[in-house]
């Protein structure tokens, strides 16, 4: 530890000497300084008024130097001063400051250890499926419509084509509300049974042209399983102008499941049958699990049971009976709807096996769509 | 419905091995599920259409089969002697009293039959189609049906009464007994066959019991008719039946084959049971149904089809599924088209229409896009939707997607409305439609809870309904139900669980992206949440939201709880979205930050139990302090040097200006306002 010594000598070599012993001292002293308490005690031992070594050498070399040699003395303590204040001040910040290394050290975390987890909610798979096909034809000029699941006799069945006693409306088991006897069977009340609806309903309110995507929920009476649900999403699309064709149908489609699914997506049309569309097709698109091989490797692709295509939607041109519904002159105008059933694309998509999971708010579930 | 291509092929010569026959008949509409089988025993698992009848049959698939194609088809032609010299050559009498319901009844009958099993054959490609072999009478019945589609039905002659047929409507209350075995009270609108004295057949639905074909059947009467469709269904459906009869007849069955049908029932029981034809055909035929002659437009074609599809090709197609085609003079004039008696799904141009497109091929239709004038137009609210939702997925509420029904008693329980009731409800608890978004809610929280999923946050943005007599209505609702943690514990830092002021926040954030005036907070709640920690936020004057801490004995009467011993607090909210979206999203406008320092003064007051914090804020607001930018609770202790009754809270206010700097006299002066105002309340200053 350095002691102030006692000068005897003021000559210019011994005042170097001690100067520069003083300065080492320092210096070695600073550099032992480990933490913000240390330092402390360096900075008292050096700077305090009171028997600091400043003082010190403010009282053993100045004060006691020879009347002649007092000038030269005042210099060089007045430099130590500043020299000895510098060393202790770079020693603050090497202990303390915000770029101090000891400190970053001693900060340092175990960052393999979890974050701290807010977690976000998670959208329904269904509903972000839903929103997603909805997108889709947003951005084909679509635009969005909705109607009441309470419906009557007319709006799900009539006007669409099924006419009363027709085998074709046990295609759609029908959830009937209660106390409707005494009414006229059109205006009887029941909850709809596809979002078809709201086709006419459009229609209705508007003339042609007509370009409308109508997502919705839709009850058909069966009980729930792990392929049934007495409520589930449809989304339905109608087109109606001068001149669209069957072609255009096959187009739009084909572009919608592209942008939906992927460009690779093939589509395929074949005949089928609903009541308000004529001709009617059933799209199936090439399997997006096995990219329409049937396999995928050596086994089975299961999504699309090796067969290399997935019905999706149900499609056709819009029955011009419709149009007699709604005022429209079926001379003039033609147009296709389409519609899918988005709990199943859903399941498809996500690899749901069970249609329950998507009903029972099950937090195991819901969270794994974050 | 199972179909045999080797059977097809014994009508047309079809120019494909089975697999690609199946993928063709799919590819033109009639839908081949599956394949089973090879060679005489492969088997067709084909989805029919319910609109394709007429193809519900083997010749009926071969005629698409010549169809697509292009090959003749063989005809059906039974041979059959001459049944009028036999020794009583008069026909059997027929007699129909309803031609509406019945337009055609054709009979035949055959002395001396020999019951017994059908041969190999026959009940082999019964056997393969699912259909069991019965006896060689009734199965030639049904084989008659497998091949031509026309349902008939085979009468034991000797158990009819009277010596004639008769078609009416049954008699109140008169009774039969189906070949089932089930007795039914018969409705004076079903059509039934009777003998002189009693009904002996539910017409187009099943024969009866007491006449059917037995072992010691001696004679036979062969039915082959043409009901009705909706008469039929009716009947069908008023006696919870359906059969193959039925199923044909309701979706229009084939007036024109009806004589061959028979015919062809008699062809195969002489040949398999013996016995001789009595008498000729008796063909009752009151009622003439025209198929309509329809003119076909190439114009039209071309304007459905976006594609033109040469006159010959359009020919080819309707001659080789029966129909008369006859082109015009010129190549784009119309076609005359005769539409054959067993397409009685083809009335309108439209349908011919269609018919071309499946046999043309949909693969053959370019795919084009179509032109478009127009914008896309948003559903009014569906902004509002988005903020909503957005906000609550980020404040880690999972979205939740739940049936609409409830039970009665959760309708009566949750909510005033009356419920719009279902006739046919897939449950008791799903007997109506929800009137409140709560029960759907506490059902999802008591489904996880019981399934020790501690933490749950979860919203469902749907619909209640409401029945208003006639009328029913349907309003937009938001829930939100949570409970557990709201801050999970971890390595980092202890938990906390959620509380009511979790679900307040969120609650204030959620009405915070609105434009109102005011939004005022009190504790009228119903009597479903806990008396003191729920409330509802009253936005400029109507209740948008109510929420708090489910009442602890509805929890427990619910089950909401994850062991007996642990019932956490549950907590709920329901949110009004069709008085809050009668609000705007909230407007932003910017406000200058201000440039100079604020001053922060701290009062530490004790009051009584009873004061609520609201009230120290309109006291204080009511003073009029320009300067007050904010005033917050800032700590709130009870016990210890307290009195019971009492508590301590430190209220922070802070004051600031947009122009200068704040004076030291000027805050001491609000400050002492403030206390004189918070005296006024009750409150005690602390030291």
């Amino acid at each position: 530890m350095y002691t102030v010594p006692k000068l005897d000598d003021y000559s210019p070599d011994a005042l170097d000497k001690a100067t520069a012993e003083l300065i080492g001292a320092v210096e070695k002293e600073a550099s032992e300084v480990p933490d913000e308490r240390a330092w402390k005690d360096f900075r008292d031992r050096w700077m305090a008024r009171k028997n600091g070594v400043l003082t010190q050498i403010n009282d053993f070399w100045l004060k006691a130097a020879p009347g002649p040699q007092k000038r030269e003395m005042g210099r060089r303590v007045n430099e130590l001063k500043a020299k000895v204040e510098a060393v202790v001040e770079q020693t603050r910040k090497r202990i303390s400051g915000a770029v101090s290394q000891i400190k970053l050290k001693t900060d340092a975390l175990d960052v393999t250890l979890p974050g701290t987890c807010r977690p976000l909610g998670a959208e329904h798979p269904i509903v972000r499926t839903m929103n997603n096909i909805v997108g889709v034809f947003k951005a084909m000029g679509y635009s969005v419509a909705e109607g009441p699941e309470i419906e009557t006799d007319y709006y799900n069945f009539e006007s669409l084509n099924f006419p009363l006693d027709h085998p074709a409306r046990d295609m759609q088991d029908t959830i009937f509300l209660a106390g409707q006897d005494q009414k006229q069977a059109r205006d009887r009340l029941l909850l709809r049974t596809h979002t078809s609806p709201v086709q006419i309903r459009t229609m209705e309110k508007q003339k042609p042209p007509v370009r409308v995507v109508i997502p919705g929920r839709v009850y058909r009476n069966d009980a729930p399983d792990p392929t049934h649900s007495p409520m589930f999403h449809q989304v339905e699309g109608l087109a109606v102008d001068t001149n669209i064709t069957f072609c255009d149908l096959k187009g739009s489609l084909d572009h919608a499941m592209k942008s939906l699914f992927g460009s690779s997506v093939k589509t395929r049309f074949r005949p089928s049958f609903f009541p308000f569309t004529e001709p009617s097709a059933e799209v199936l698109i090439s399997c997006i699990f096995c990219g329409g091989s049937g396999y995928q490797g050596s086994a089975r692709c299961p999504n699309c049971k090796a067969s290399g295509w997935i019905e999706l939607l149900g499609s056709g041109m819009v029955d011009p009976a419709l149009y007699g519904f709604v005022g429209y002159d079926p001379e003039k105008y033609s147009g296709f709807a389409f519609g899918m059933g988005v709990d199943r694309i859903a399941a498809m998509l996500y690899g749901v096996t069970d249609l329950q999971l998507f009903f029972n708010g099950d937090v195991r579930f819901l969270e794994q769509f974050a | 419905m199972k179909i045999l291509p080797a059977w097809l092929r014994e009508f047309v010569n079809i120019p494909a091995d089975d697999r690609k026959l199946a993928d063709d008949l799919t590819l033109a509409g009639i839908s081949v599920e599956s394949t089973e089988g090879e060679g005489a025993r492969a088997v067709f698992d084909v989805d029919f259409t319910p609109n394709r009848v007429d193809a519900m049959n083997h010749y009926g698939v071969a005629r698409d089969c010549a169809a697509i194609y292009d090959k003749d088809l063989k005809s059906v032609a039974p041979k059959l002697p001459d049944g009028t010299r036999s020794p009583s050559g008069a026909k059997f009498p027929i007699e129909i009293e309803d031609p509406h319901g019945c337009a055609r009844y054709t009979a035949r009958v055959i002395r001396n039959v020999k019951i017994a099993p059908s041969p190999e054959k026959i009940a082999q490609r019964l056997e393969l189609l699912g259909s069991r072999a019965i006896n060689n009478v009734a199965d030639a019945s049904n084989y008659a049906l497998q091949e031509i589609g026309h349902p008939t039905h085979c009468f034991d002659l000797d158990l009819l009464e009277g010596g004639k047929i008769i078609v009416r409507r049954a008699r109140s209350g008169e009774k039969l007994k189906t070949l089932d075995g089930v007795d039914h009270v018969l409705h004076p609108e079903d059509l039934v066959i009777a003998d002189a004295v009693k009904p002996v057949a539910l017409a187009g639905v099943m024969g009866g019991f007491d006449s059917m074909i037995t072992e010691r059947t001696r004679n036979v009467l062969i039915e082959s008719a043409w009901f009705d469709p909706a008469s039929v269904r009716r009947t069908a459906r008023r006696h919870a039946m359906h059969t193959d009869a039925s199923h044909r007849f309701e979706r229009g069955a084939d007036i024109g084959i009806a004589p061959t049908a028979c015919a062809r029932v008699a062809e195969l029981i002489l040949q398999t049971a013996g016995g001789q034809l009595e008498g000729g055909e008796s063909d009752a035929f009151p009622r003439k149904l025209e198929r309509p002659t329809l003119k076909l437009r190439r114009g039209e074609v071309r304007r459905h089809l976006g594609q033109d599809i040469p006159g010959t090709e359009i020919a080819r197609i309707l001659h080789r599924l029966g129909f008369g085609a006859t082109p015009g003079r010129t190549a784009d004039a119309e076609f005359t088209v005769q539409v054959p008696s067993w397409r009685l799904d083809v009335e309108r141009e439209i349908d011919l229409i269609e018919e071309i497109a499946r046999l043309y091929g949909y693969d053959r239709f370019p795919n084009t896009l179509p032109g478009f004038v127009g914008g896309v137009i948003e559903l009014p609210d569906a902004k509002k939707e988005e903020t909503i939702r957005a906000s609550l997925l980020a404040l880690g509420y999972n979205e939740a997607v739940s049936l609409t029904f409830i039970s009665h008693a959760d309708a009566q329980r949750f909510a005033t409305a009356t419920p719009v009731e279902i006739a046919n409800p897939i449950s008791e608890e799903a007997s109506v439609m929800r009137t409140s978004m709560v029960p759907s809610m506490l059902n999802m929280l008591a489904y996880n809870l019981n399934r020790g999923n501690a933490g749950v946050r979860l919203f469902e943005s749907g619909k209640i309904y409401e029945s208003m007599g006639e009328r029913t209505e349907e309003q937009r609702r938001l829930s939100i139900g949570a409970t557990g943690a709201a801050i999970p514990p971890s390595v980092h830092a202890p938990g906390r669980r959620y509380s009511f002021f979790d679900l307040k926040g969120d609650v204030e954030s959620l009405l915070g992206a609105f434009q109102y005036n005011s939004v005022y907070f009190d504790a009228s709640t119903p009597d479903y949440y806990h008396p003191g920690r729920s409330a509802r936020a009253v936005m400029d004057g109507a209740t948008v939201a109510r929420f708090g801490q489910l009442h602890p004995e509805l929890a427990a009467e619910r089950k909401l709880r994850l062991s007996a011993q642990e019932t956490p607090e549950i907590y709920i909210a329901e949110i009004d979205l069709e008085r809050l979206y009668r609000h705007d999203l909230r407007k932003i406008r910017y406000q200058a930050i201000p440039r100079f320092p604020g001053v922060d003064r701290d009062f530490s007051f004790t009051f009584d139990d009873s004061l609520t914090f609201e009230r120290i804020r309109n006291v204080i607001s009511a003073l009029g302090i320009a300067e007050l930018r904010a005033l917050a609770p800032a700590e709130i202790f009870r016990g210890g040097s307290i009195h019971s009754g009492k508590y301590s809270m430190l209220v922070r206010a802070t004051f600031q200006s947009a122009e200068r700097t704040l004076r030291d006299d000027e805050v001491a002066l609000w400050s002492q306002q403030i206390i004189k105002a918070l005296e006024s309340l009750g409150g005690t200053l602390r030291a």
